[in-house]
């Protein structure tokens, strides 16, 4: 997952592999595009915000077959007979709903940026 | 049965047939038949989302697991929940942006090969005839203990409705019906949650004291344990659900029924916060059947606690409830069956016939009789296996669907998407070392063979000691394509250029 690779190089060396696609038109430089900064930037912002919110979940969400598993922890008394394995299980749901809705805002910004590559790099190029 | 059970399946039945006849007008190009011609909205592809997603097993399925089990029923909702995250975060908007039709053509975006696309529309077909017969069988048992009929007869009734939906009205039909069941099964579970919750004096500390001591489990039922005893077993079960929805080539293929990324994102969260919901909701629908239906009860319907919802139902509301509980139940695994007869139809259809077969030469009206021929076999074939499979663990078929799509096609789909030296082999390796590995493991675990008799398919010693293999498969697959791609010199920077640029910007012709 290397994000800002130079591809325009290695066009030259795999070229030789390359087949024709029938009813395909091959006007557009997409190694170009793809090497511009514009579009560079915008897959590393979107690589910096998805990489570690994915961790973060996806390691928040198996801590709790985890701690059920090996430990007692969440079955002490977290409010009256309500123990922490409730507690935790609900705050999944409440991560969920908060970091469907982060996503949301933070990718109507890239539909911007992703808008401007399709008008500059790609149309206007 | 009661008049009321009757006119509600009979006005479930007219509704969908009315939906299919105004959908068949619709439905005249091979676009419209797979994707409903991409013009669904986010709100309307969230609903149908929903509606394809939640199946029998859940809304019947896990009631009667947190009714018997308690906390470790409401695994299930965790993991299927947080599945959306990997969906939304990693190939929602990649996946629309990249394919046309099926899972296959979003592969091979990338890769020109028919071995890709062939391995690709295989595993769609697996998964679907899995999932598929876990309904049916879920099917044929419900509505033969709602109306004392034979199974093969219910099973007939569900498989002949799935028929004609996708025959005559293709995505169009089966997004409606979707949208119609989630709409009725969200009513169904808010009044069933709020009668529960009325009985506990609307007060959730109420609510957990009393269930307490409702049960014969005692404390032990609020707390985790009560059915998931080994570590391993439990950590890779939630890996097959949380990982399994992101392969699930049924859900996959909704996203094409959008125009644009920005809409498969606004469906996407339409369908989590509808899913969310629901599977809060679960809570109340099993702790209310634990304490007004009782343990005693529900297993004497079924073993598996698959009516705990409609026996609560009556307990609560009485025969009208329960009818009504009972059709939503019937629309529920309606709108599953028919998104999956689809998704089965269109890999045979689009993949192997348009695609493989004639080169993507076809024409529109050869392409439209090859998937209504492909919808009546899936029916079929499917409706087939099912008389035959009645006393198959439903569960079990649906978990191994789960696993199946999260070893096979969720490495391939991520690979495919992020991965620049990814290649042709690679993508082959990928979806055969977890599709082989998940059948080969389930195959020799503990759900097929047991020392006991009965207890399983076969009577021997398990060889592989966990019921779910996700946590070895799901590796397996990872390492498959890793392995195939670096073990072969191809690869073509500059269509993962293409590929990169196409699923980042959402550009085409």
């Amino acid at each position: 997952m290397k994000a800002g690779s130079v591809y325009t190089e290695e066009r030259t060396t795999s070229k030789a592999k390359q087949r024709k696609t029938p009813g395909r038109k091959a006007e557009i430089d997409f190694a170009r595009v793809a090497d511009s900064s514009r579009f560079r930037t915008l897959l590393e912002k979107k690589k910096k915000f998805i990489l570690p919110l994915t961790i973060f979940f996806l390691v928040f969400y198996f801590t709790l077959p985890i701690l059920t598993s090996y430990t007692n922890v969440l079955e002490r008394p977290a409010i009256g007979d309500i123990s922490w394995a409730w507690i935790y299980a609900s705050a999944q749901f409440i991560m969920t709903w908060v970091l469907c809705t982060v996503y949301v805002r933070k990718f109507q910004k890239f539909d911007k940026d992703a808008d401007e590559i399709v008008e500059t790099e790609i149309k206007g190029g | 049965m009661s008049t009321t059970v009757i006119v509600l399946f009979l006005s479930i039945v007219l509704l969908t047939l009315f939906i299919t006849w105004w959908a068949a007008k619709r439905t005249t190009t091979a676009g419209e038949f797979y994707t409903a011609g991409g013009g669904l909205t986010g709100w309307q592809n969230g609903l149908a989302i929903a509606g394809d997603y939640l199946s029998a097993a859940s809304f019947l399925g896990i009631a009667g697991m947190i009714a018997l089990f308690g906390f470790d029923g409401f695994f299930y909702s965790i993991g299927f929940l947080i599945a959306y995250l990997v969906v939304m975060f990693l190939v929602a908007e990649p996946l629309r942006n990249l394919g046309k039709y099926t899972l296959a053509d979003m592969i091979n975006s990338r890769f020109d090969a028919k071995k890709v696309r062939a391995a690709a529309a295989f595993s769609t077909i697996t998964i679907v005839i899995f999932y598929m017969i876990a309904q049916l069988v879920g099917a044929g048992a419900l509505i033969q203990l709602l109306f004392g009929i034979p199974y093969w007869i219910a099973v007939l009734i569900v498989g002949v409705m799935m028929t004609i939906y996708v025959l005559f009205g293709g995505m169009t039909a089966t997004s409606w019906v979707q949208i119609v069941k989630a709409v009725l099964l969200m009513l169904g579970t808010v009044v069933i949650a709020v009668l529960v919750f009325a009985r506990f004096d609307f007060s959730i500390m109420t609510m957990f004291s009393e269930v307490k001591t409702a049960t014969a489990h005692g404390e032990a039922f609020l707390q985790p344990g009560l059915k998931y005893t080994v570590p391993l077993d439990t950590i890779s079960l939630m890996l097959a659900l949380v990982l399994g929805t992101a392969g699930l080539p049924h859900i996959l293929m909704r996203f094409f029924t959008v125009k644009d990324a920005k809409t498969a994102r606004s469906s996407v969260v339409t369908a989590t916060w509808i899913v969310g919901i629901f599977y809060i909701l679960t809570i109340f629908l099993g702790f209310g059947a634990a304490a007004f239906v009782g343990h005693e009860a529900i297993v004497a319907a079924n073993p598996a606690g698959n009516m705990a919802a409609p026996l609560l139902a009556e307990a609560l509301g009485g025969d009208l409830l329960m009818s009504f509980v009972s059709a939503v139940a019937f629309a529920t695994i309606l709108a599953v069956v028919a998104g999956l007869v689809l998704t089965g139809a269109s890999a045979f259809a689009h993949d192997i016939y348009g695609q493989i077969i004639k080169k993507g030469q076809a024409t529109q009206q050869q392409e439209m009789k090859a998937a209504r021929q492909a919808s009546l076999w899936v029916s079929v074939f499917s409706i087939l296996l099912a008389l035959g499979a009645q006393s198959l663990n439903v569960a079990f078929l649906v978990s191994l669907a789960f696993c199946v799509a999260a070893s096979a096609n969720l490495p391939v789909i991520l690979y495919t998407i992020y991965w620049k030296r990814f290649n042709t082999t690679g993508a082959l390796t990928a979806m055969l070392f977890g599709l082989i590995s998940a059948l080969v493991l389930v195959a020799v675990s503990p759900n097929v063979l047991s020392p006991e008799a009965g207890a399983a398919m076969f009577v021997g010693e398990p060889l592989f000691p966990l019921t779910n293999p996700a946590i070895v498969s799901v590796p397996l697959g990872f390492l498959g394509g890793w392995l195939g791609t670096i073990l072969s010199k191809e690869s073509d920077a500059r269509r993962f250029a293409e590929v990169s640029v196409r699923a980042n910007t959402g550009y085409r012709e």
